[in-house]
């Protein structure tokens, strides 16, 4: 049975090209994704452990949440003093301390430019530690000019000194919380830290320096120990935390440091490889069909020789597990030559993502046993059981046709119950999905009843697809009879001859078209709710912020530069009302009419005062309040929030510039997390608007982490993230289109040449080459249109049923369907019906015609 | 070269199609194989002419290179005023499409389409419109008149024979070549399909040539010409079984002296 199943692989093997290529590229990407996650997590454990290499003790600060609040002077306090460091550095076998503090610092770059201002907190600050004997900070190799030593001086990574544009002598301004400073560049140094490497900057100031600006002087956030050869890392920890003070301090070991970093970035990788493997699942997914198509095809023609076999004595078993054989030996072929691409994938990943930012570490490719093992086993696996009911119809091939001489088409089996099954869990679908349009909490268990109902819809459609066939092809029909008359109509009659295999063709490219469809209206839609949300009732015409808080001086001078109309300031603060969290908004009601159109469905804003706030009519729902009442309320963050009565003097609409609740600005700064503006919206005085934001800045000392953005940069910065994650999730999910693709090659190969004879007769009785070709072409075409519009049909509709899930998040939230990328995939489909169809199509036309009319 | 018989039908002095020096040749060097050997015939207009010969003579080569459906060697091959040898494919094509009727041995239909669409699918091909009362008169002809909506798999092997030779008939080809057109009926369906070949020729003026192998079917037919290792050996005129047998014979007898 071996032998039997060893030569039908290789009788077949042109037959079995696509298949093969459908595995292996399921196959690439699992294991690409594997070997990739492994070598990656091997690349930040040895970065991790480079980190901390000489670290046998690190002791940290604890930052009590609202600790610094109790404090008048500005900056945190920890509890790591200069003294604490000496007292461990008196400790017998400690070799050095390495006390740090960390920051973060933006720059301006040469030009006066914010560098990276959107994602400021990758902007690392800290200090230049230098070590008493040679000078150096070991975390930081030098590699142009020397370390900071003094307070008007300061080093760059060199990666932020290239992206400044920044040499050794020149003045660099930056800004750590608010107002613009400015140093001199006196060393660029290198460092592994990935943040850095990931886009992000890296500062560094002397001791002192870095102290005054984010601590205390004497204060550190963190004290790295390293020791003596031949010290108990464990009794050095140990020693260490009786030194420290009974709250605000942590002494961890280094051993200890290394297994949690490494937990962490275990864990991390692990989330991406998940993720990765999702969408290979997917693509492993829509090879099933393929393969099944494939055995199915193959034991059709072979129904003969399968049933001579079972006449000379072979039993129905031997029958299967020949077949099974026979994928088998494929699905190890094919995962074998799949690992290797997944390794060529996993090598290429790491610099195609470091171009895109990601700013992953090197190191050399880890390839484990387990990935292997996985491949291979996922890989087989797959083709088995793909291969497994196609086995199964083998068997079931009766001796007797063995003898029978006429060629003729076995009966097509009835596909009643299929029909009536489909039918059943296609009307399942639909009720949950129609179900789920009506849910509107959006929590995690209504997202799971929408994955679960999209999940069984597209089962259902699956398979009812081969009912579906004939109508939809049947109108494709109408159309290409018309347009390409009799090959036209040929084409539409192939592609209808046999429902099943045109159905587990168009399904598996359905089923990337779907996803992608329905990502794409669920995505765009998101994206215009917030773009719409964004800006919403909002009149300003700038906002000025700063991430870190908009320091009170500085917001305050805006209103006063020429050409600003009105301004209002915002000040933001968290708020519990009856159980409910939201956030306050304190501002000036007066002033806030000027930049915001509000619009109070009752009360008004005129009202608001001391203990007296209008809420959003969202937040009054939930809290279940209403105009008039009085609640007792907590303002403030989790330790330091106080219980005041509030009463409810207005109910307003849904507005981005306050969301929640609304205060005075008195009443909310006290509640603030930092004594500092939210924002500063201005309203430029009319025909005043172009190219005020310019002199906003400069009014505000133009520090980097200045942001002054017009209502279209608001926008972008809300809804920018979107189109890029839409265009990722297509570049994943266009692994399984092009496997759906292969499926179009292989059924078409293998139609073209189970219709050998009737090509033949076609090309003796009038067609020629051309005609033939395009014959082929479009009933591919044809096949492809009836994947697409199920797949576009089924997303859109998944996506406009669990729209309401994210409404309730999103309250602007509507479908919107994106007709040009709708029409982007329709037409996507047909460039794929006809790429699909030039190989097969080619073979087609090139059939000798007279041994094409006499084959058997 | 063409001594019409004055016993059938009127005399017509052109060839519907004819070759002249035609040879066909296989392969290269060893295995080169001469199938056809300078054969030089003509088919005249409205008449119905068999081509008979033992296996390898070359008569289905013949068939096929004057048909258009094989390339020519050396020679020339003509149908009406068009000579072959100087065609390519596409003109082949079209020559066949519109100028040819063809009835295969077995496989003539398309399973996918009904029988009317099988026997208009040339027409359709050629986006012509067919002649409605012409095609009537040959589904009648041909006794298919309530099967016209089945497909090939729910008609007997006859009816898919008639078929074959309605959609040969229906867009009145120049010539129409049979090959084997008996070969795999029963010999009651055998007889009608060659009455309605003879019919048609007698009746409605088409050619017909055929390719067999079988003296009965060959007695339908007013000329039959025989073929031996691709050369013309011989041709009888109002032929019956019994005189085709005769010739057959004879041809033997010299196969074996020879």
């Amino acid at each position: 049975m071996l032998r039997t199943a060893l030569r039908n692989v290789f009788a077949h093997k042109a037959r079995l090209a696509m298949t093969t290529l459908a595995v292996m590229l399921g196959v690439a990407f699992v294991s690409g994704t594997l070997v990739f996650g492994d070598t990656v997590a091997q690349a930040f454990r040895d970065a991790s452990s480079r980190n901390l290499q000489g670290v046998a003790v690190s002791v940290t600060a604890e930052y009590v949440p609202g600790d610094d609040r109790d404090e008048d002077e500005e900056g945190r306090r920890t509890a790591l003093t200069s003294d604490l460091a000496d007292e461990i550095r008196a400790l017998p076998g400690v070799a050095s301390v390495h006390p740090t503090v960390n920051g973060s610092a933006t720059l301006a770059d040469k030009d006066g430019n914010p560098l990276n201002v959107e994602y400021s907190w990758q902007n690392l600050a800290t200090n230049y530690a230098a070590d008493e004997a040679d000078g150096q900070d070991s975390r930081f190799p030098i590699t142009a000019g020397r370390g900071p030593a003094a307070e008007d001086e300061i080093a760059l990574a060199d990666r932020t000194a290239d992206e400044s544009g920044y040499r050794i002598g020149d003045t660099v301004r930056f800004a750590t919380d608010g107002p613009a400073l400015e140093k001199t560049l006196v060393g660029t140094v290198s460092t592994d830290d990935p943040r850095v490497n990931a886009g992000g900057s890296l500062v560094l100031f002397d001791t002192p320096t870095a102290q005054q600006l984010f601590l205390h002087d004497g204060q550190f956030d963190e004290l790295l120990v390293s020791s003596t050869p031949g010290t108990d890392e464990e009794t050095l920890t140990a020693e260490i935390r009786d030194l420290l003070p009974a709250e605000g301090a942590e002494a961890t070991s280094g051993a200890q440091l290394a297994e949690d970093q490494a937990r962490q970035i275990t864990e991390a990788t692990r989330a991406m490889t998940q993720m990765l493997l999702i969408f290979a699942g997917i693509a492993l997914f829509v090879g099933v069909f393929i393969i099944a198509n494939t055995f199915s095809m193959l034991i059709a023609q072979r129904s003969r020789e399968v049933a001579l076999m079972r006449a000379v004595g072979a039993t129905r078993r031997q029958v299967v597990r020949s077949v099974l054989v026979e994928a088998t030996l494929l699905g190890l072929v094919a995962s074998v030559a799949g690992f290797a691409i997944g390794l060529g994938i996993a090598t290429g990943m790491r610099p195609l993502l470091n171009a895109g930012g990601a700013g992953l570490p090197d190191g050399s490719l880890v390839v484990s046993t387990g990935a292997l093992l996985w491949s291979l086993v996922v890989g087989v696996g797959v083709t088995v059981f793909a291969a497994w009911l196609p086995a199964r119809k083998a068997a079931k091939i009766p001796p007797v046709e063995a003898l029978s001489t006429v060629d003729q088409a076995p009966p097509a089996r009835s596909m009643t119950i299929r029909n009536g099954l489909g039918g059943a869990v296609t009307g399942v679908g639909v009720l949950v999905m129609l179900n789920v349009h009506r849910l509107d909490s959006g929590d995690e268990g209504d997202f799971m009843i929408a994955m679960f109902g999209s999940v069984i819809l597209l089962i259902g459609v699956i398979m009812l697809a081969p009912l579906l066939s004939r109508p939809l092809v049947s109108l494709a029909g109408w159309f290409t009879t018309r347009l390409f008359g009799a090959n036209g109509k040929l084409a539409t009659e192939n592609a209808l001859r046999n429902p099943r295999r045109t159905a587990a063709t168009a399904s598996a490219l359905m089923i990337g078209l779907t996803l992608i469809t329905g990502l794409s209206v669920a995505g765009t839609s998101t994206e215009k709710a917030i773009e719409k949300g964004a800006v919403e009732g909002l009149t300003a015409d700038y906002k000025v912020s700063i991430r870190e808080g908009l320091d009170t001086e500085l917001g305050d001078r805006v209103e006063n530069v020429p050409g600003v109309a009105d301004t209002a300031a915002l000040v933001t603060a968290p708020l519990d009302l009856n159980g409910e969290f939201a956030t306050i908004t304190g501002a000036d009601p007066a002033q806030l009419r000027n930049v915001a159109d509000v619009t109070y469905t009752s009360g008004s804003p005129d009202a608001v005062g001391p203990g007296r706030v209008a809420i959003s009519e969202d937040l009054a729902e939930r809290a279940g309040l209403s105009h008039g009442d009085t609640v007792d309320a907590e303002l403030g963050g989790d330790s330091d929030a106080q219980e005041q009565r509030l009463t409810i003097v207005g109910v307003y609409q849904e507005n981005r510039a306050i969301d929640g609740a609304l205060g005075t600005l008195d009443q909310v700064m006290p509640h603030s997390s930092s004594d500092t503006y939210d924002s500063v919206y201005v309203k430029a005085e009319s025909g005043q608007a172009a190219g005020l934001d310019l002199d906003i800045r400069q009014a505000l000392d133009n520090s980097p982490l200045l942001q002054v953005q017009t209502r279209e940069e608001i926008t972008q910065e809300e809804a920018g993230g979107i189109a890029d994650l839409l265009n990722m999730i297509y570049g994943l999910l266009g692994m399984s289109v092009l496997i759906a693709v292969l499926g179009v090659v292989n059924t078409l190969a293998m139609s073209v040449f189970e219709r050998t004879r009737e090509i033949g007769l076609l090309r003796a009785i009038g067609l020629d080459r051309t005609d033939i070709r395009q014959m082929v072409r479009l009933e591919s075409v044809v096949i492809c249109l009836f994947g697409a519009v199920l797949g576009i049909g089924l997303g859109t509709f998944i996506a406009w049923a669990s729209g309401n899930l994210t409404k309730s998040s999103l309250a602007t939230y509507e479908t919107v369907l994106p007709w040009v990328s709708l029409r982007l995939f329709l037409l996507t489909a047909l460039a794929i019906g006809v790429l699909a169809a030039i190989w097969p199509a080619r073979r087609a036309a090139r059939l000798n015609m007279l041994q094409s009319i006499n084959a058997q | 070269m063409y001594r019409h018989p004055a016993a059938t039908g009127p005399v017509h002095t052109v060839a519907a199609a004819e070759a002249t020096q035609l040879s066909k040749v296989y392969g290269e060097g060893e295995t080169r194989v001469v199938a056809l050997d300078g054969v030089s015939v003509g088919f005249a207009r409205g008449r119905f002419t068999a081509i008979m010969g033992p296996s390898g003579s070359g008569k289905s080569t013949l068939m096929h290179c004057m048909a258009g459906l094989d390339a020519i060697t050396t020679g020339s091959a003509r149908i009406g005023d068009t000579e072959l040898s100087t065609l390519g494919d596409r003109q082949l094509t079209k020559l066949r499409r519109e100028s040819v009727g063809f009835v295969f041995q077995a496989f003539n239909l398309l399973p996918t389409l009904t029988a009317l669409e099988n026997i208009t699918l040339p027409m359709t091909i050629a986006r012509r419109r067919p002649d409605r009362q012409w095609l009537d008169t040959i589904v009648d002809t041909v006794g298919l008149s309530g099967r016209l909506s089945h497909r090939p798999a729910q008609l007997s092997g006859g009816q898919q024979q008639r078929v074959a030779v309605a959609r040969a008939l229906a867009s009145r080809p120049e010539i129409i070549f049979a090959d084997e057109p008996t070969g795999n009926l029963d010999s009651r369906s055998g007889a009608e399909i060659l009455g309605f070949l003879s019919d048609s020729v007698r009746e409605l003026g088409q050619t017909v040539v055929m390719v067999t192998h079988d003296p009965v079917a060959a007695a339908y037919a007013d000329r039959v010409v025989f073929l031996s290792d691709g050369r013309l050996t011989d041709e009888l005129l109002g032929p019956t079984a019994e005189s085709v047998l005769d010739r057959m014979g004879l041809f033997k007898a010299k196969d074996r002296t020879t």
